[in-house]
């Protein structure tokens, strides 16, 4: 895993935990993964197992109460979680890698037109007049499809798939090198869900971009995802290519995860994952997913490393 | 289960023979069911209607489930708040066991409701905050006139079993809170059976829910549907779960029930061009979606304010006919037993 030259980001051991009343909320616990240049890559799991805050680790949009924040971070071959808070918001925050969040198009400030908003970006980044900022933000209104017209109105004249839209232009507009999206479809109809991922193909094959994809419809992940990987309780479980994960999961979590979506053209009873995660407060020793998992046996007791198969990497004891 | 569903399309087939004749025989029937919302302009002037549901007429069996799939805005949360008796209809009627809802007394309406349950969207939004889940429970049926508390306690728990909330004592006195996404839309689910209903509305009851939830979710409320013999008019704009569900599915676009057909049917045969852009819209998991782009209809759903003449769906239809289409709404074809679509293409 150390071709760090050719990777566009390259995460050894993240970790991201909270402090909380409770205790320490283990959210992003030991991550480690490649992401190669113009590659989209998935992230699924269940709510609840770290994958917003693995989006947040890597941005360092952090809370109050971290507790533990390390690892090592390199963007295009460049360390970035050595860099100060300031250097670290000039010139990675947006300016190379930005963030659809959750909800994006309920965030949009209503009273700000959605060009102007979409330009400030660029205003702040790289110092940009107003009059060329938006000139930029039409050309990325082409991009989302996006008709130039409504680059004067407000968030509210709009629906809720072009405000979606906006969004992802706003993330496009300083050219970054990687773009986080995290569940950029949950809340919109198919149709609409549809129209959204053509955009991010398009987007995928025109601009020199990486892809973060954070969801839990594994469906509709499968329409962007060059690979995957799915995440369970704070660690990534499963990483693959994404063709050999959707006919072949490797983890049994992973394998149980695919047999829980209903499918519209297999005739297929899916089934539903027995138990629930474990708290993040309280994590198991040994293999996180061994109570909810049927094939469990001695040697679960104990933590798995990611073992590598053929090009796939996979943290369960069945595949050593 | 066989026998059951053989039975249903019988008692289906009937019915459609009787359709004009009497609407006897369904639980629930909704003749020509308008709800059209008045816009006012200065507190007294008149701006037009929003017209959320325009004619829309279906029969419901007992023990039948069915779904109604539509985009957001396309009228389908207004058709089932008249089918509550939320919304008085502004034309037509919501026939239950051959009384109209529209013209119910306090009292009825309260029995009306009793028998018909609701399941909401949102799980926590629906749940009161400071009430535990035993309180939660007993409130239908106080408000019902169970005034023995015995018999409340041993209906809440029978209820509890049933949509496996166990063990019963730990949650009874828990708050919504501290239950986990899965756990309040049990206890939603238990609150709407809890007066053992005939009918179960439930309007998007796993959108909110985590994917790997929803079969779960899902699997019970078919398994109560089966146990209690429920009619459950499911409304979602998920494609992909309604096959598991139900066994007819109605699409619904801009007010109006453009397809209904069987299940079976439609996803072997879906007709009219907005199923089939819904069915196109629908992924499976399959790697081989990222290198092909979706075909979607262009544009968006009319306004319900003005909306087009003719078909509804004309202006995004990539099979308009011109001159037919614009002009004169399409009437109901009957394609096959059951399988009705509102569209000229098969005239």
């Amino acid at each position: 895993m150390n071709n760090n030259n050719h990777s566009l980001l390259h995460i050894e051991d993240l970790v991201l935990h909270f402090r909380t009343q409770k205790g320490l909320v283990q959210a992003v616990d030991g991550v480690s993964f490649d992401l190669g240049q113009k590659e989209a890559m998935v992230v699924l799991g269940e709510s609840g197992c770290g994958k917003t805050s693995l989006a947040k680790a890597i941005l360092r949009l952090l809370p109050r109460n971290v507790g533990t924040y390390s690892g090592k971070v390199y963007l295009d071959g460049v360390e970035i979680m050595g860099m100060g808070d300031e250097e670290f918001r000039k010139n990675v925050r947006w300016a190379k890698i930005s963030m659809v969040p959750q909800a994006a198009m309920n965030s949009l400030n209503p009273v700000l037109k959605v060009g102007e908003q979409v330009a400030e970006p660029l205003m702040v980044h790289a110092g940009m007049r107003k009059e060329s900022a938006i000139n930029e933000a039409k050309r990325m209104f082409q991009h989302v499809g996006v008709p130039l017209n409504f680059i004067n109105r407000y968030a509210f004249e709009l629906s809720g798939g072009m405000r979606q839209r906006v969004a992802i232009a706003m993330s496009l507009v300083t050219a970054p090198r990687l773009i986080i999206l995290d569940e950029p479809t949950s809340a919109l109809d198919v149709l609409t869900q549809a129209n959204i991922f053509n955009v991010l193909k398009r987007i995928k094959h025109e601009l020199e971009v990486g892809f973060i994809l954070i969801t839990h419809d594994i469906a509709t992940s499968s329409e962007l995802a060059d690979s995957v990987a799915v995440m369970y309780a704070g660690q990534i479980v499963e990483r693959s290519d994404a063709h050999r994960f959707f006919t072949a999961p490797l983890h049994p979590y992973s394998q149980m995860l695919m047999a829980s979506v209903p499918r519209l053209r297999e005739d297929k009873e899916p089934e539903f994952i027995t138990g629930q995660p474990p708290s993040l407060l309280d994590l198991p020793t040994g293999c996180r997913f061994a109570s909810r998992c049927p094939y469990r046996f001695e040697k679960c007791d104990q933590d798995p490393p990611l073992f590598k198969k053929d090009k796939r990497f996979v943290k369960c004891w069945l595949h050593s | 289960m066989l026998a059951n569903s053989e039975m249903e399309k019988n008692q289906e087939v009937l019915s459609v023979d009787s359709k004009k004749i009497a609407r006897n025989g369904a639980l629930l029937s909704v003749q020509e069911l308008r709800i059209w919302f008045e816009l006012r302009r200065w507190g007294f002037g008149h701006a037009g209607y929003v017209k959320a549901v325009d004619g829309v007429t279906f029969d419901l069996h007992e023990k039948e489930a069915i779904a109604i799939v539509g985009e957001s805005g396309c009228g389908k949360s207004s058709l089932m708040r008249a089918i509550l008796g939320l919304h008085m209809p502004t034309k037509g009627d919501v026939v239950f066991q051959g009384k109209k809802v529209s013209q119910l007394s306090g009292r009825e309406l309260r029995a009306y409701r009793s028998n018909v349950g609701y399941v909401q969207q949102d799980p926590y939004g629906a749940l009161a905050p400071f009430m535990d889940v035993s309180r939660i429970l007993s409130e239908p049926l106080i408000v019902n006139g169970v005034k023995s508390k015995v018999e409340r306690e041993q209906r809440i728990r029978k209820v509890m079993e049933e949509v496996k909330l166990f063990p019963v004592d730990d949650f009874l006195r828990k708050y919504p809170h501290m239950l986990s996404g899965g756990q309040q839309q049990r206890v939603v689910i238990a609150r709407s059976l809890v007066l053992e209903p005939k009918l179960i509305v439930a309007d998007e009851p796993v959108s909110m829910l985590d994917a790997s939830v929803r079969v779960e979710i899902l699997k019970l409320l078919r398994n109560l549907q089966e146990i209690h013999n429920l009619a459950v008019i499911y409304i979602t704009h998920d494609l992909s779960t309604v096959r598991y569900f139900s066994e007819r599915i109605f699409v619904m676009y801009a007010g109006k029930l453009v397809e209904t057909a069987l299940v079976s049917d439609m996803l072997k045969n879906p007709l009219h061009p907005y199923t089939h852009a819904l069915l196109a819209g629908t992924s499976d998991p399959d790697a081989k979606n990222a290198e092909t782009f979706k075909e979607v209809p262009p544009g968006e759903p009319p306004s319900l304010i003005t909306p087009p003449p003719g078909c509804r769906f004309h202006p995004r239809c990539p099979h308009f006919i011109e001159g037919l289409c614009e002009v004169e709404e399409p009437p109901d074809f009957e394609l096959e037993p059951q399988h009705f679509t509102k569209c000229w293409l098969y005239k």
